[in-house]
């Protein structure tokens, strides 16, 4: 259920929550959505506390270990200034997940309350709260976009990564075969069930790859991990030096693309 | 304690201490479905039966029997199960065997001629009660004139419609007709010939029930 | 006819299994063509999102509300059956429900029982109990048929044959029907099927049935089909038995035309089946056709489990389009039978725990990305990711006093939930989460290159050498 909601006006202030995987695996992606708010004019916080939403313990069938660790996030953003996260999961489960977990604990379900309503994605929060229009200053070059199945169905910003990049007037945004579908990652999913979601990154690559766009964007680090990592592993196994399939995240790609 | 009783029992224990409320069936309808004239929903009708394969042919309320006879003869069908005691049978029985058409009638229980019915009976005719435009649909609710085994052993079923009794919707087709007080021992909703699509997708007719479906839309006067 | 009967521990060789079919091209793509189609035809379907999503909050307050009052509906069928001249049994378990059909064949000394489509008969493995107790028992649905024939289970609950390719078909019946030549010509088949089955509906005791809906205040029950083998059971042989689980009701015949719409548009991209068969009682004098007797059967078999918990009711709505299969990433990858359950996909996984008991079904509710594509189609709005995470807490969490479900905690470990434990411990705490990611960031390059089921097709994971709190600290 995706709640309708109108976005607040132009804030001076953001925090930024920049989700356990891009504070260790994904810095640079976290530090370029920092630099893109900022050439907004946005002061970017970034809690030294945070840590991690809750999100894997919560899809594993861990609740109580989620509802801990979300429970410290709960308490990192005392101002009522937007939280903006480089992830679709992420921020879906901050935002749509929060009250569930402390459903029983009427104290913390109001605090989660309250900070649901100001979690965006990153690309939702550039778009329909910033207005952000990138000017397009790099060359010609096609790009294919993955959206990951959260900020698609439970975000519904599948739409807003796609406005950003179709803004920029020199990038052409291929479609791949199967667009919606999920990659495979699914947290512990892909080390559960490692053939079904292998082979699902292999059929991902393999879309991805057959655009001819010269590299993925996603809005999901975890999706990018996956989907990179399968990508290659099989430049490995098949003797290639030079990757086949380069990603990174939007971020990191709409802060080049708009830097002279 | 039967199990009905432990069923019942577990049930009422989990049972939610309060009922929703009744869904607005109605209202769905009447915002997403539109009310149409006698020939929209006949044109309508017509379009979506097609589309299930189904032949339509529209036929004058005094000679729908010429009709019957070139659809019968185009298949070179020299005998139809016909419905003695119904209007439209007896229309039939005086009007087809003149043109060389054999007609037999449904006169006793199926146990005694269900060998004759399933190997001996290429084609039937039975009369739709109404119909419903929205998904080219015929209503019909055998009776004991009209069997349910007519619509569908015989391989090639013809039926009569009326066109001034199609209905908008399945559910305008209830609610009018008032079902809820009671519905007959069997009732039907048949859209198109008997198909399936089991062996890889593909679409085939005639898998258990009549190959082909013939509607005659008396259209018209009464 | 010797289906073997599968003893259902679906979570034992699950992995096996699925690697089989992923490890397969041919299969591998043959699922993917029909998924893709199925998908298609849906999508055809519903051109209009607002009609598409006020039609499924319709389907989703009507299985509500009927639901809720299931135990006083269920009163009301059987009375309204009863009355009509339908003979009502009930049935707690898959035994109790084959020893009533079964008994109802020996009365009436019955060889042959001819079956329409159902999912309820597949999932108490009655053609097992049946040949057993010496009653023929003859599937009639084309997908069906061909499946019986070569001793298999269906693969899809609305698709039976899918994973079957027609030249597969020819071979199967030139093998094993009489004077049959090979053809792949489908039309053929199908005639073929058509030919053997008329006889066999001629022939028959017994015509066995499920039921889509069956209505309380009027005392019907529903089928839906396009081939019309389940108006020949349900009318050719002089008995008629259907079969459905106990939450198949709906009070109020209006609730009818919202779900057969949802149904047959999301199940094969339909507007309508070609037949909606409603049969509210048995041959009544006078009547020339029809069978003598008709009997019902409700079959709780764990479904008041899920009844008694508000969250897993939900699993009840279910009104078995297949919809959630066609559009699931991990069945097109793996087919219907690698789950090893009556029902595959995300339905099967989120029911059959209740049917099974966790102990049997715990490692199906991994099987998930939660993509959430299955909860985006369903016609009556079962949040299946939701539920396979409660799934997922039931069957991992420590065995306690007081369980909702069967097995519950039957996929408990010590040693897991000890992980868990401890990364809660980690990620709660700034410091520890600090301390044990300045760790990874030094020496992530010291992991191994082998990282168990992640590195099978991918390469290893290594923390970047800084962690974005380094790097903004550095920035200043």
């Amino acid at each position: 259920m995706i709640p309708a909601h109108t976005p607040p006006p132009r804030p001076a202030d953001v925090y930024f929550f920049a989700t356990c995987v891009v504070d260790q695996f994904y810095p640079g992606a976290g530090m370029d959505a920092i630099t893109l708010l900022e050439r907004q004019g946005i002061r970017v916080h970034f809690p030294e506390e945070q840590t991690c939403c809750g999100q894997p313990a919560y899809t594993s069938g861990f609740p109580d270990a989620a509802r801990k660790v979300a429970a410290h996030q709960l308490t990192l953003f005392p101002q009522d200034w937007p939280v903006v996260v480089p992830s679709g999961s992420c921020a879906g489960m901050m935002k749509h997940h929060y009250p569930t977990l402390f459903a029983a604990d009427p104290v913390r379900k109001a605090q989660a309350e309250k900070l649901s309503a100001r979690v965006y994605e990153l690309t939702q929060f550039l778009v329909d709260v910033l207005n952000f229009k990138p000017e397009d200053c790099g060359s010609d070059c096609t790009v294919v976009l993955h959206t990951s199945c959260s900020a698609r169905r439970e975000m519904g910003v599948h739409l807003t990564g796609r406005q950003l990049l179709g803004d920029l007037k020199n990038v052409n945004v291929a479609q791949q075969d199967h667009e919606s579908e999920c990659c495979g990652f699914g947290g512990t999913f892909s080390i559960k069930q490692p053939e079904i979601s292998g082979a699902m990154v292999e059929d991902k690559v393999k879309a991805l790859k057959a655009t001819g766009a010269e590299r993925v964007v996603s809005a999901d680090c975890g999706c990018l991990m996956n989907i990179l990592g399968h990508a290659a592993w099989k430049d490995a196994q098949e003797g290639r030096k030079t990757p086949s399939l380069p990603g990174e995240h939007i971020a990191s790609f709409l802060l080049r693309r708009t830097s002279k | 304690m039967s199990a009905r009783d432990r069923i019942l029992g577990k049930l009422r224990h989990g049972a939610p201490s309060t009922v929703p409320a009744l869904p607005d069936v109605a209202s769905w309808f009447a915002g997403h479905r539109p009310v149409e004239s006698g020939t929209e929903k006949a044109a309508r009708f017509r379009h979506f039966i097609e589309l299930a394969h189904a032949e339509v042919y529209s036929v004058a309320r005094d000679n729908w029997t010429a009709t019957l006879h070139q659809v019968l003869k185009a298949r070179g069908i020299g005998k139809l199960l016909v419905a003695e005691g119904t209007p439209h049978g007896e229309v039939a029985l005086d009007e087809l065997p003149p043109r060389g058409v054999e007609c037999s009638v449904y006169d006793m229980a199926i146990e005694a001629w269900k060998s004759e019915m399933f190997n001996a009976t290429p084609a039937s005719l039975t009369a739709a009660r109404a119909a419903i435009a929205e998904t080219g649909t015929l209503i019909l609710w055998p009776d004991a004139l009209e069997p349910r085994l007519m619509s569908l052993v015989p391989p090639v079923h013809v039926v009569l419609l009326d066109a001034t009794k199609i209905y908008n919707t399945f559910y305008e087709a209830m609610t009018a007709e008032g079902w809820q007080d009671g519905l007959p021992t069997n009732s039907l909703l048949i859209s198109g010939p008997s198909k399936t699509a089991d062996i890889q997708q593909t679409l085939a007719y005639g898998a258990h029930g009549p190959k082909e479906l013939i509607v005659l839309l008396l259209e018209g006067e009464q | 006819m010797n289906a073997q009967p599968i003893h259902f521990k679906p979570s034992e060789g699950f992995r096996a299994r699925s690697k089989a079919v992923v490890d397969n091209p041919f299969l591998r793509q043959s699922f993917r063509g029909a998924m893709d189609f199925l998908m298609s035809k849906r999508a055809a379907q519903f051109p209009d999102d607002e009609e598409l999503q006020s039609l499924r909050s319709l389907g989703e307050a009507i299985r509500q509300y009927n639901l809720a009052k299931l135990p006083e509906l269920l009163e009301r069928l059987e009375a309204n059956l009863t009355r009509n001249g339908v003979k009502v049994h009930w049935a707690e378990t898959p035994d109790e429900a084959n020893a009533i059909i079964l008994g109802i064949c020996q009365r009436h000394s019955a060889k042959l029982m001819v079956k329409g489509k159902s999912m309820v008969s597949e999932e108490i493995e009655l053609n097992h109990a049946a040949e057993a107790a010496g009653v023929g028992a003859l599937e009639s649905d084309m997908g069906e048929y061909i499946v019986q024939l070569a001793n298999e289970k269906p693969s899809h609950i609305i698709m039976p044959a899918i994973h079957k390719t027609k030249e597969e078909i020819a071979r199967l019946f030139a093998d094993k029907v009489e004077g049959v030549d090979y053809t792949d010509n489908v039309d053929a088949l199908i005639q073929i099927g058509r030919n053997v089955l008329r006889q066999k509906f001629l022939e028959a005791d017994i015509g066995l049935s499920g039921v889509n809906f069956a209505v309380a205040e009027t005392g019907t029950l529903c089928l839906v089909e396009n081939e019309g083998n389940g108006r020949m059971c349900t009318t050719a042989p002089p008995i008629h038995i259907a079969i459905t689980g106990i939450e198949k009701i709906v009070e109020k015949l209006e609730h009818v035309p919202p779900l057969l719409s949802l149904l047959t548009r999301s199940a094969t991209g339909q507007n309508i089946s070609t037949y909606f068969n409603m049969i509210s009682s048995p041959r009544k004098p006078g009547e020339k056709d029809g069978p003598e007797e008709v009997h019902l059967v409700l079959l709780d078999n764990g479904r008041s489990q899920a009844y008694a918990d508000e969250q897993l009711r939900k699993t009840l709505q279910c009104i078995r389009c297949g919809a959630c299969m066609n559009h699931c990433p991990v069945y097109t990858r793996i087919g219907g039978h690698a789950y090893g359950t009556t029902y595959p996909g995300p339905i099967g996984k989120i029911v059959s725990p209740h049917m099974l008991g966790l102990e049997a079904t715990s490692s199906m509710a991994t099987a998930s990305s939660l993509c959430g594509a299955c909860g985006e189609v369903c016609p009556v709005k079962i949040p299946i990711p939701e539920l396979l995470m409660r799934l997922r807490e039931e069957a991992f969490t420590a065995p306690h006093a007081d369980p909702v479900m069967r097995g519950q905690g039957a996929g408990y470990s010590p040693l897991i939930s000890g992980i868990w434990r401890g990364w809660a411990m980690v990620y709660r705490s700034p410091l520890l989460y600090r301390m044990a990611t300045w760790l990874g960031s030094r020496f992530g390059g010291l992991l191994p290159a082998r990282q168990g089921a992640w590195t099978s097709v991918r390469v290893p994971l290594r923390p970047a050498g800084k962690r974005l709190r380094d790097m903004l600290r550095e920035r200043g």
